[in-house]
């Protein structure tokens, strides 16, 4: 059956049909989608694992035992399973593993540009990249099958426009994978170093073979245009759709589905029948550098960008010399950066924060739009956890702005690697105050259950680890445990100048669910009066995009206003009315 | 069939639901045979940021993602966003749009301003754009909330497929449960006089 599909709906697709029957993975755009759709066929028992790391280990405990396994993540999350990602290379499989990972060229929504390629390299497991949704189905399956016959997890390389572009695929049924037999093998699966010393030698074995797979297999194609083309081309992945768009017939290509261990007789095969190589690929100059070890002169990123993600547009203009013609209106555009949704609940916070003038050490989630103006509250945003970390070795450097300084996290956050940091910070005698903001949710990647949530991916309910348990068992006193709603900000500023002045280390959880989570009540719209609004703007300090100012006066636009009332509160003239009041 | 490929640009706020639009020509074009590609946002941009969509369609589809002067319809949400987007449309391409406006956050802190008479603007460029409040067309069929398939029965008459495909596609697309409301908005739409 034909079907348009997603590329991450693909992959599960993939994962279903290839019989696996674990899936354990941490959202994270342009991931995310994957283990959802799993979760949707009752043959693959799915999860949302704390984090990545533990979602790595799940996985590769399932494969132990001898099913089919997978486990996906963004391009950063690789970094939080990086312990797991090396050793599970040496220790190879029961049932088949996959590791997939989706990298975000441009930053659509993430951190950083990061190449996982690199990963592949680093713990020698094979990489297999697909570049459309029907390769999504082919290339999962196929990776099942090299993983059991190598020995090896095997690493599924995506990006944002695969995972998130739709194309046509064809369906087959699900096949059915028998358990593999479990065995115990102390050599094989105890790590210890009398055991990995000849496991590496076998992981070594191991890339040999698989080098040699790479030059034989049909996952690296070559496509000849003409005797003695002009142009060789060597890309893979969504590059090669680029490089196809715009070189059409007129070169030749060595498409590469399988990028670690790179097939080093076939790139100098194809490369003899070519008078100029192209080497066309996002990010790193991975591809590049191989052919330039084994001697091939190329052009590559003397021309094309490591940074940012490919086009047609950007191959024509770097590559062929030609400007697109555009367009365009005389006026400035004013640009529209994402913001807190009207009646977030995070928006108080950093309005209090702000107003306080505090030090604030930021983490990942939705509450990083505090950031942005007018909020513009946030001084730091690194990775997941790193805002109780990190805070904590800033006011060990400047213990006088201790009382000054607060770190925010969200829950699916705090849960993720922000734990360790409390412990670290109670265990070393640190006083910093760290506000939990508990939206009920994993809002920012479109609301995921977390461990606080009290439901599981499968939608079952199950006990919610809240954190001001996990507070209070890593030791902070229960005195300085505070839950408040953040929409009441007068006391949530109260409770936060008291923690600030207490010099003990304290968390105050701010519990109200994300504002557009399924079941939570809108509340009448607030409207301003326009004869008693002074035009002072104090509600738009707030940054609510309901508001703006309309001949002079402050406007509220009726249907998208939750009525969540954080405005009123700012209003000294009695301007803004309706709603509950 | 024809050997071009077809670009179709759907833009606006995140949150407004460009999915639905997205979903309703893929399937038309599905419905015709050709080989489709269509490129999402999820992730950060959803919350209220600008977000596009590109369909690309035709015999074989390779880039996922459209680029400037190459879009031969781009269908707007909102006004802003088209006038944003204004340099991807190719020449003798057309723009289709709901006037609503929605101010972006530098708009609301006072920093810029949201440019006036944006449809003339666009139109004085010598550029085909075709404007419609689709929300009162929405409202109109009977639910708000059909606004962008409304939009999608504006933008009907330029896709060059016949009016019984798209019809088709919106059963396809929409929960049975509002099919009867999206027919009439995509009506409204579709037979629009400026
Ligand atoms: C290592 C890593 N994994 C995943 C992500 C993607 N990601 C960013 S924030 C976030 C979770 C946000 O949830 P929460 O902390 O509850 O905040 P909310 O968005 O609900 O406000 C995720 C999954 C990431 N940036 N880094
Ligand atoms: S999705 Fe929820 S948490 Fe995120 S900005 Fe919107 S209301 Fe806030
Ligand atoms: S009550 Fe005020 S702050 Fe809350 S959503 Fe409405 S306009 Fe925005």
């Amino acid at each position: 059956m034909k079907k348009i599909m997603l590329g991450n709906e693909a992959v599960a697709r993939g994962l279903y049909e290839a019989g696996c029957r674990l899936v354990s993975s941490y959202p994270g755009t342009p991931s995310t989608e994957i283990t959802e759709y799993a979760a949707k066929y009752d043959e693959i028992y799915a999860e949302w694992a704390p984090n990545e790391k533990v979602a790595l280990e799940t996985a590769i405990g399932a494969s132990v035992a001898g099913g089919r396994s997978a486990c996906c993540m963004k391009h950063v999350g690789l970094n939080v399973a990086a312990d797991p990602l090396f050793i599970g290379s040496y220790v190879g499989v029961g049932g088949g593993m996959l590791i997939i990972v989706a990298d975000d060229p441009g930053m659509h929504s993430s951190q950083n540009e990061q190449d996982s390629r690199h990963y592949a390299e680093a713990s020698k497991l094979p990489m297999l990249e697909p570049s459309n949704s029907k390769e999504c189905i082919e290339f999962v399956k196929a990776g099942f099958e090299l993983s059991e016959k190598f020995d090896t997890p095997v690493i599924i390389r995506l990006c944002t426009r695969i995972s998130h572009s739709q194309g046509i695929v064809e369906l087959s049924e699900r096949a059915e994978h028998e358990l593999v037999d479990y065995v115990k093998d102390p050599t094989k699966r105890v790590m210890t170093p009398a055991n990995a010393k000849p496991r590496h030698i076998i992981v070594e074995q191991r890339l040999n073979n698989l080098s040699e797979f790479a030059d034989n297999c049909d996952l690296n194609t070559i496509e000849m245009n003409g005797n003695k083309p002009d142009i060789g081309i060597i890309t893979s992945g969504t590059s090669y759709n680029y490089a196809r768009e715009v070189f059409g017939d007129s070169a030749s290509y060595l498409k590469l589905g399988m990028v670690f261990p790179l097939p080093e007789n076939k790139i100098k095969d194809f490369v003899s029948n070519c008078s100029r190589i192209i080497v066309i690929e996002e990010l790193d100059d991975y591809i590049e550098s191989f052919c330039k070890k084994i001697g091939i002169i190329v052009d590559g990123k003397n021309l094309l960008p490591k940074t940012d993600e490919f086009s047609q547009d950007l191959l024509r203009e770097k590559l062929l010399g030609i400007k697109s013609e555009s367009v365009s209106v005389d006026d400035k555009i004013p640009g529209r950066p994402p913001v807190l949704c009207p009646g977030c609940p995070h928006r108080g916070v950093f309005y209090v924060f702000k107003k306080l003038k505090l030090y604030v050490s930021g983490d990942i989630g939705c509450y990083t739009l505090g950031a942005a103006p007018p909020l513009s509250s946030i001084d730091t945003t690194f990775c997941m956890g790193a805002s109780v970390s990190s805070i904590h070795g800033f006011n060990k450097i400047r213990p006088e702005l201790t009382g000054k300084s607060v770190a925010v996290i969200g829950d699916s956050t705090f849960m993720h690697s922000g734990i360790t940091g409390l412990v670290n910070l109670v265990y070393n005698k640190g006083q910093s105050t760290l506000v939990i903001l508990d939206n009920r949710i994993t809002a920012m990647t479109g609301h995921q259950e977390n461990p606080s949530t009290g439901r599981t991916l499968k939608d079952e309910s199950t006990y919610a680890v809240m954190p001001e348990d996990v507070a209070l068992a890593v030791g902070v006193k229960k005195e300085h445990i505070r839950t408040v709603d953040p929409l009441d900000i007068a006391e949530f500023e109260k409770v936060l100048k008291e923690e600030l002045a207490s010099g003990e280390p304290s968390v105050i959880v701010c519990r109200r669910p994300c504002a557009l989570l399924k079941g939570v009540e809108r509340l009448p719209a607030y409207h301003v009066d326009a004869d008693k609004c002074k035009s002072c703007r104090a509600c738009m300090t707030i940054g609510c995009p309901c508001i703006s100012m309309t001949d002079g006066k402050a406007k509220i636009d009726e249907t998208l206003c939750t009525g969540c009332g954080l405005c009123i509160k700012l209003c000294r003239f009695g301007a803004i009315n309706g709603g509950n009041k | 069939m024809m050997n071009e490929t077809k670009n179709i640009m759907i833009v606006g706020v995140g949150g407004q639901g460009s999915l639905l639009a997205s979903r309703i020509i893929g399937n038309a074009v599905l419905l015709k045979g050709y080989d489709v590609k269509v490129s999402e946002v999820h992730g950060m941009s959803q919350r209220g940021g600008s977000v596009v969509t590109y369909v690309r369609y035709g015999e074989k589809v390779w880039s996922p993602v459209i680029c400037r002067g190459e879009a031969d319809i781009i269908i707007s949400f909102e006004l802003l966003e088209a006038a944003r987007w204004l340099p991807y449309l190719k020449k003798g391409g057309v723009i289709v749009v709901n006037t609503q406006k929605i101010n972006p956050m530098p708009v609301i802190t006072g920093a810029l301003e949201y440019p006036d008479q944006l449809v003339e603007k666009i139109k004085a460029k010598g550029i085909k754009i075709v404007a419609a409040d689709t929300l009162k067309l929405a409202k109109e069929a009977g639910n708000e909330r059909t606004s962008n398939v409304a939009l999608i029965g504006l933008m009907g008459r330029y896709l060059g497929f016949d009016v019984e495909t798209l019809k088709e596609s919106v059963k396809i697309s929409v929960p049975a449960k509002f099919l009867e409301v999206n027919l009439k908005a995509f009506e409204l739409g579709y037979n629009y006089e400026k």
